[in-house]
């Protein structure tokens, strides 16, 4: 539904007041929907249409659950594209509507000027609608139970992409470069050859092309870390299939810088919301209203981040320090607490910072380069970890070095385990070996070993991940019939 | 603008239904179920319906979080647990709690059972009569007037007659356009069924016993319910004298005397010749116990009883015979013995929790 006369000249208010602040965001389509069909839309992850799945059912189910419930309430939902698609839930508050707008807004900039989502297609909605026609298109030609069941093997490896990639080589990704297979020669004068170019390093070159060209060529050349590419490319599939794989890859390729800015994306928007309704929108008696909404939103549970709160925390962190000075050096080194405290160049420059700040980082360069030890304490962070004894978890620490590493650690790849194709000839028999670069954590094993099914049926033959279980290096294997699990 | 989630959203709720049936044992010997009689809906946890992905395991993780507290504060808000915490095998289920309504359970278990529809009882199906609105006529009472169509008429004719208008686009309807309600008298099928539950509660039917039995008959009731609208529940416990008592004390009491299971049978007969005429309901008694009854003599009672009053009268009559380390089992074997080939009695022997599936297959299986 479009908006009310009343909506829209709030949008106009807010669009100006948004532009004023120096966000620059793509234009914005407001929908007024009904609370069901905001639950219909948060199913579908923002988007009007996707292709038939069961797992849209789900999240509808639970969504539309906790709402009737009383347990949450779908309050922001935009999506990243070209105009920006945003939903305002009918019979909301007026102060409601307007928060949201702002929040949107402030989103809408960062979609658009964060260089992490700078590879993303900003026509999303006509991709995914055309998804849903192929993927549509293939249910009646091969069935759809037949196409339900691959969709669902592609989406439980969804995961396993390399996230990084777009940024490393633009426009996708780049070929296997062969490496030269000659030895390479400097030019030099006659006289200085032999310190140029010294024989014995010459010989040892020599000698390593020849022991690479006798052994057996791996397959792939390299660790390969976007597992689907490598399926595609690679695993026994019908052309319908490997079209459904590459959807199912390419929707997870856009997604995935939502995850690697979930803290700084959800902090920006709040720190503009916060901005623009205080000291611009707010009607007086719309005050407690917006009060109570925001610390919602703010709140933090024991036990639990808040990306909200983390967010705009850091944000106005990083503002005040860059209006003070209050980094550098000189200000690092400086041992007087009270001279530290009071500390205030007068430099200015803390909203020039944060602009550039929502440019250029992501999550994991956020908290690394912006969590400083001043602001672990001011927020009373801490670690927590599991008691086996008591069966629950408890405050470990207030350590700010093992507070950031952890946290770090959450954010590391999304959050997700790095796994990688180790091999695609395993035995010399066409098996398949994943590897887990383990790192601390363990993978859930029972998960691992369901994922292991669906992973064999995309390759047909005896599939593998190596991991470590319970600080011993391990193999999980999976047949085509049963599980196993093997010390390596 | 939003396309319909109905599709992806009833393939979702048939997934689930796929998987309950999968547990179908396990939710049916869950006597936690019980508790929630009389509410709609229950809650299941199924697991193995969220896609698997490769992730970290969870249990024993620890993270980052924000607030007050002392090292080794809980952080989780939950109750100290009892005793040693539950060992970490169960760490790879994310089960789903998904809320399905009892008459939906039933109706899976009458799947997957592959439970014929009940046929009541055909030349005694009751009919009632009730009149419906379903028609209309041009003359008749003021009170059933129908003034939406009658105005419908009116209008009708003022346009078709081109006077729309004059009266300021205010129509009056003339007799003419007078519209009334009329009905037709409908027959609708009435079946009754009543559940007259009998329980031997001597002293050799333990905990474990009564367990089942309630587990069992909690089923029966619930798949009876879903193919009967009235249905009716009466309940009877024995030793070596019956009573009728409420379904709570049914389903608590523990008395520890002998059994003389005639008794029973005869409370039973007299209750349905009180209140339950058979022409009018379908009748299901059943009866469980451990077979142990009092003397050969009553058990001869309990047959004639049966022969003579009570099996004339019922759809069908069912003895389930719940196995205990105490009892010999015999009832079973003479009933057996008496009504071989006997469509109308139906015996069923319940080992443990894991047969009650079994035994409900027997007792409904035959569709009367």
């Amino acid at each position: 539904m479009t908006l009310t006369a009343e909506l829209a000249e709030l949008q106009q208010k807010v669009r100006r007041v948004a532009a004023a602040y120096g966000l620059d965001f793509f234009e914005t389509v407001f929908e007024m929907v009904d609370w069901e069909a905001m639950n219909t839309v948060a199913a579908y992850e923002g988007f009007p249409v996707r292709y038939p799945h069961w797992r849209f059912g789900m999240s509808y189910d639970q969504i539309s659950k906790s709402y009737s419930w009383g347990f949450s309430k779908i309050f922001e939902l935009v999506i990243n594209n070209d105009p920006c698609y945003a939903y305002l839930l009918q019979g909301n508050s007026l102060a409601d509507q307007k928060l949201v707008m702002a929040h949107v807004y402030a989103h809408c900039d960062f979609f658009k000027n964060n260089l992490w989502f700078s590879p993303t297609n900003r026509r999303m909605v006509d991709e995914l609608a055309s998804h849903a026609t192929r993927i549509q298109r293939h249910s009646s030609r091969e069935g759809y139970d037949e196409v339900e069941a691959f969709l669902d093997s592609c989406l439980s490896l969804e995961n396993l992409i390399d996230i990084y990639a777009p940024y490393a080589t633009p426009g996708g990704r780049t070929k296997d470069r062969r490496r030269s297979r000659r030895v390479v020669r400097f030019e030099a004068k006659s006289y200085m050859d032999s310190f140029i170019n010294p024989p014995e390093f010459i010989a040892e070159q020599r000698q390593k092309i020849e022991a690479e060209r006798k052994r057996t060529p791996r397959f792939p050349e390299r660790a390969e870390r976007d597992v689907l590419y490598f399926l595609l490319e690679h695993a026994p599939l019908r052309d319908w299939q490997r079209d459904v794989i590459g959807m199912v890859r390419e929707e997870a390729y856009y997604f995935a810088p939502q995850r690697l800015t979930k803290v700084m994306n959800e902090g920006w928007a709040s720190f503009w919301h916060a901005k623009m309704m205080t000291e611009k929108l707010l009607e007086p008696h719309e005050f407690i209203d917006f009060a109570e909404r925001h610390a919602g939103a703010l709140a933090i549970q024991p036990g639990q981040l808040n990306p909200y709160k983390l967010g705009i925390e850091l944000f106005r962190d990083i503002e005040d320090r860059w209006n003070k000075g209050r980094f550098g050096k000189e200000y690092e080194e400086c041992d007087d607490l009270s001279v530290k405290r009071k500390w205030d160049t007068g430099l200015g420059r803390g909203r020039e910072r944060i602009f550039e700040v929502r440019k250029i980082y992501n999550d994991v360069t956020f908290v690394d380069e912006f969590l400083t030890e001043d602001f672990c304490e001011e927020h009373k962070l801490f670690t927590y970890d599991y008691n086996p004894k008591t069966g629950r978890r408890e405050l470990s620490g207030r350590d700010f070095r093992e507070i950031k590493d952890r946290l770090l650690g959450q954010l590391a790849n999304g959050g997700q385990p790095v796994i990688e194709v180790l091999d695609g000839n395993f035995r010399n028999r066409g098996e398949l070996v994943l590897v887990h670069r383990h790192d601390g954590d363990d993978l859930d094993l029972g998960q691992a070993r369901q994922t292991l099914q669906h992973l064999w049926r995309l390759w047909t033959r005896p599939v593998h991940v190596e991991t470590v279980v319970d600080d011993r290096p391990r193999r999980l294997s999976y047949d085509g019939e049963t599980h196993e699990l093997v010390d390596l | 603008m939003v396309q319909k989630i109905d599709l992806d959203h009833t393939r979702f709720r048939k997934i689930v239904r796929g998987a309950i049936r999968r547990d179908l044992k396990k939710h049916v010997a869950n006597g936690a179920l019980i508790a929630r009689r009389g509410s709609k809906t229950v809650s299941i946890p199924v697991p193995q319906i969220q896609l698997p992905r490769f992730r970290f395991g969870t249990n024993q993780g620890g993270g980052v979080g924000q607030g007050d507290g002392e090292v080794g504060d809980p952080i989780d808000g939950k109750q100290q647990q009892e005793g040693q915490a539950e060992a970490g095998d169960q760490a790879g289920e994310h089960a789903l709690e998904v809320e399905i309504t009892l008459e939906e359970l039933a109706q899976i278990l009458g799947e997957e059972l592959e439970l014929p529809n009940i046929q009541p009882k055909g030349k005694r199906q009751v009919t009632a009569e009730v009149n419906k609105y379903s028609g209309l006529r041009r003359v008749g009472p003021a009170s059933l007037r129908h003034i939406r169509r009658t105005f419908k008429r009116a209008l009708k004719r003022e346009i078709a007659s081109g006077r729309f208008g004059r009266h300021g686009g205010v129509v009056v309807p003339v007799p003419d356009d007078m519209r009334y309600r009329s009905w037709e008298p409908k027959l609708i099928p009435q079946s009754n069924a009543v559940i007259l539950y009998m329980m031997d509660v001597s002293g050799s039917m333990g905990d474990e016993q009564k367990e089942i039995v309630r587990i069992e008959a909690f089923w029966i009731d619930t798949w009876l319910k879903s193919q009967y609208k009235h249905i009716e529940t009466r309940y009877i416990v024995h030793d070596a004298e019956a009573k009728e008592v409420d379904e709570h004390t049914f389903f608590h009491l523990r008395e520890s005397g002998g059994t003389k299971i005639s008794s029973a049978y005869d409370l039973c007969d007299q209750i349905i010749d009180g209140e339950y005429p058979p022409d009018e309901w379908n009748i299901y008694p059943l009866h469980f116990s451990d077979g142990d009854n009092w003397s050969g003599g009553d058990t001869a009672r309990c047959l004639d009883l049966l022969r003579e009053s009570l099996l004339p009268k019922v759809n069908v009559f069912c003895y389930g015979q719940v196995r205990s380390t105490y009892g010999s089992g015999q009832f079973k074997n003479d009933l057996d013995n008496a009504f071989a080939g006997s469509e109308l009695v139906i015996t069923s022997d319940i080992p443990d929790k894991d047969g009650i599936m079994d035994s409900i297959k027997q007792f409904l299986g035959t569709g009367k």
